[in-house]
């Protein structure tokens, strides 16, 4: 789908009409405004308010992606004509001003594969602002939920087994507790080293939308695929994406001393080896450190990964069920690390 | 009730989304009876502009998820914290980390109560100015490990005032305030949690006028290694009630305050500059005060793990040091027949004891030296110079003035 949107983008860019005609009606004017609309359609974004039908935009996906519940997610980039995203020396995508970037999060067997729910995180003069839309019961458009709400679902996981949970859809706070760096939002996936543009973007359409795509190459492992690379790699992608956005300086839990971003130094007592709780409560699960070299079961960042219980469970938003598969991953790093000497 | 005259009209449902230029302040009521009161009250919280107040009806608030408050100049005012007060219940919290996570400068937060969070009660990050006024953060069964670490949580912030809170059942601290600076408690009472009040990798705290009873310690003064900001100084801890801290320790292993000797009045820990004088001592089974180095080993070079400078004078000692409960402890006390002095100091760093009780010093030089190589004997630490006087915390005017 998003395929032949692109295709279709590229194409009437192509023809030069672009500037003549609108996409298919995004609203620049209430993108750059200050406006919280009720509605998600008052933005434009889809065509005929079909959620997989973009009106703009490029497509990406991410090499490790933020675990929420086994949700699907489409992800685009909708940027203003004429303007262009920057990519920084540190890997950072600077997005204009007036860029939306938009991800609508699913399952294939709910509600017959339409998304739940959207959230928009808009690059405004002022700033990034996330607002979380929540799918009518019709379909037919999305509505503001600035309070969040917990919708329930029942979804089958890739490993076959039936969950049934209330799925929350995070309010508007909540969605800065993750994207927050030193009190401001920021987008946490589209970073050069995680950022996968959707191969069907044509060169032209990447020459529109960034300054210089050439630039856009990712660095990290593909989080579950062994060939990309080692054990240790794919672990730390998986950190970097699922708990680095809160546990860095200048994120939400920079008072715990527990820093997880791909570039920090994976060896010392920051990143959790032999560090003691600082203010884990419940989360230590009785256990003296966050990762016991060697012994995942003796390591509460696993405990607190594989639990459910909010008094205890990390990350603390976004998530109602365990992913095995990420804490398999991790496991297995903490596994094949020599036991410390002591 | 003082706060009758500022209750309007329900004003949810108000639509802000294109609210042109900054109002004049405004009460927003939330009702407990509301249908979706988790939803809406959250809403009103995000909506609210500087200058506004919140106002969360009386009644019970059954609440399934954390709450937030990220806008500047905020009150949040209740109706009370005892019943027909505002009671905000997270026996079903389905989500978050605390019940309340407030991340903007000059809030107040007065009158309600926060009950059975499954992690922290209340916990401010990054709030500058912060007033908890007149609050109950509990956990209504009493000490259980299933409890939430934290009842009230304020850390990396500048001025954080607490004034007249009530709380009770936490399993790590029931005030817990962690690397921030400017600090005052008072006036509080904390009780039956593993540590009643503690001020954690902060500077310049006054601890004073509250009691702390009935919990496994009663105020800590700590310093831990590897955090962004350590090396914990100038606190004074005056004129508290420090009592019968007699519960057995029910934190979960692996926080430092599992390893809290049940019957621990005031226990400092790698700190500089703390002062401990004017305070009634009473029933502490392990020590009225301890003084401690940090035992554990670590990799942080700039950490300092001895306590240094500590002052402990004027203070009334009860009943003291007849359950010392930590290793070795119920040997020395048979050795001292049958008691233990009520000042208890590990030997490490160094401290000014002007109390005129028994001071007992377990003689290790340094915090490498293993606690069972301790030489316990009597110890008379009144000699030398105490350092300057600190000076009274002092919090921006505008502070002080929402509890007056």
């Amino acid at each position: 789908m998003r395929r032949a949107f692109a295709a279709l983008a590229a194409a009437l860019l192509c023809a030069g009409v672009a500037a003549a005609v609108p996409l298919a009606g995004v609203s620049q004017e209430v993108i750059d405004s200050d406006a919280m609309p009720p509605k998600l359609s008052a933005f434009g974004l889809f065509r005929g308010n079909d959620p997989k039908m973009p009106s703009t935009g490029v497509g990406y996906t991410l090499r490790a992606p933020l675990f929420s519940d086994y949700t699907d997610k489409h992800r685009f980039i909708s940027i203003p004509t004429g303007k262009k995203a920057k990519i920084l020396a540190d890997g950072v995508i600077d997005f204009p001003v007036g860029t939306v970037l938009v991800k609508s999060f699913g399952w294939s067997d709910v509600n017959d594969g339409r998304p739940v729910e959207t959230r928009l995180l808009i690059r405004r003069a002022g700033g990034w602002t996330a607002l979380p839309y929540i799918w009518d019961a019709d379909g037919k458009d999305a509505t503001l939920a600035l309070g969040g709400r917990r919708v329930p679902v029942s979804f089958k996981s890739p490993d076959g087994e039936t969950h049934s949970i209330r799925y929350a859809v995070p309010n508007k706070n909540q969605c800065k507790e993750c994207h927050s760096l030193n009190g401001e939002i920021v987008p946490i996936g589209p970073k050069v080293r995680n950022f996968i543009l959707d191969p069907a973007v044509s060169s032209q359409l990447r020459g529109l939308y960034f300054d210089n795509p050439a630039a856009l190459k990712p660095t990290m492992p593909q989080w579950d695929d062994p060939k990309s690379g080692s054990v240790a790699d794919r672990a730390r992608a998986y950190l970097d994406v699922n708990c680095a956005h809160c546990h860095n300086p200048g994120g939400s839990a920079s008072n715990s001393g527990l820093f997880l971003r791909w570039t920090d130094d994976p060896t010392g007592v920051n990143f959790g080896l032999g560090k003691r709780p600082t203010a884990a409560g419940r989360g230590s699960g009785g256990m003296d450190f966050a990762i016991a070299p060697g012994d995942p079961d003796h390591s509460f960042l696993i405990y607190r990964l594989e639990s459910t219980d909010p008094g205890i469970a990390m990350p603390e938003v976004g998530r109602s069920t365990v992913h095995k598969e990420g804490a398999a991953l991790l496991r297995q790093w903490i596994a094949e690390m020599p036991k410390a000497s002591h | 009730m003082r706060f009758q005259g500022l209750r309007h009209a329900a004003m949810l449902g108000f639509v802000a989304a294109f609210a042109a230029g900054p109002a004049a302040a405004k009460t927003i009521s939330v009702s407990a009876t509301t249908p979706d009161a988790n939803e809406k009250l959250q809403e009103a919280l995000i909506l609210a502009e500087p200058g506004d107040v919140v106002e969360l009806g009386a009644g019970v608030w059954k609440l399934t998820d954390g709450l937030s408050l990220d806008v500047a100049n905020v009150t949040l005012r209740g109706a009370g914290t005892g019943e027909g007060g505002s009671i905000l219940d997270f026996a079903g919290q389905q989500g978050a980390g605390e019940g309340l996570l407030v991340t903007s400068d000059d809030v107040f937060l007065t009158e309600f109560a926060v009950l059975n969070t499954k992690g922290d009660g209340i916990k401010s990050k990054g709030a500058d100015r912060i007033v908890y006024h007149k609050l109950r953060v509990e956990w209504t069964a009493g000490p259980r490990a299933t409890n939430g670490a934290y009842g009230i949580y304020p850390v990396e912030s500048s001025d954080v005032l607490i004034d007249s809170v009530y709380v009770r059942g936490a399993s790590d601290a029931g005030i817990y305030v962690g690397q921030s600076k400017n600090i005052v408690v008072r006036e509080s009472i904390a009780t039956e949690n593993v540590a009643g009040i503690e001020i954690e990798n902060s500077y310049d705290a006054d601890v004073h006028d509250n009691v702390a009873n009935r919990n496994t310690g009663g105020i800590l003064v700590f310093d831990l290694p590897s955090l962004p900001m350590q090396g914990g100084h100038n606190v004074r801890v005056f004129s508290n009630v420090v009592s019968d801290n007699s519960v057995p320790n029910f934190a979960p292993k692996g926080n430092i305050v599992a390893s809290v000797p049940t019957g621990t009045g005031v226990l400092i820990m790698a700190n500089r500059n703390v002062e401990i004088f004017d305070n009634v001592f009473d029933q502490n089974g392990t020590a009225n005060v301890m003084i401690v180095g940090y035992r554990y080993e670590h990799k942080d070079p700039k950490y300092q793990p001895l306590p240094r400078a500590i002052v402990v004078r004027g203070n009334q000692h009860g009943k003291a040091g007849y359950a010392p409960a930590f290793p070795g402890g119920a040997e020395i006390a048979a050795a001292f027949g049958g008691t233990i002095p009520p000042v208890l100091w590990d030997g490490a760093g160094d401290a000014i004891i002007l109390d005129k009780v028994g001071v007992l010093s377990l003689n290790l030089p340094d915090v490498a030296t293993p606690q069972s190589q301790a030489k316990p004997s009597p110890a008379d630490l009144s000699k030398g110079t105490p350092p300057a006087a600190l000076p009274t915390i002092k919090l921006p005017e505008a502070m002080e003035a929402k509890v007056r």
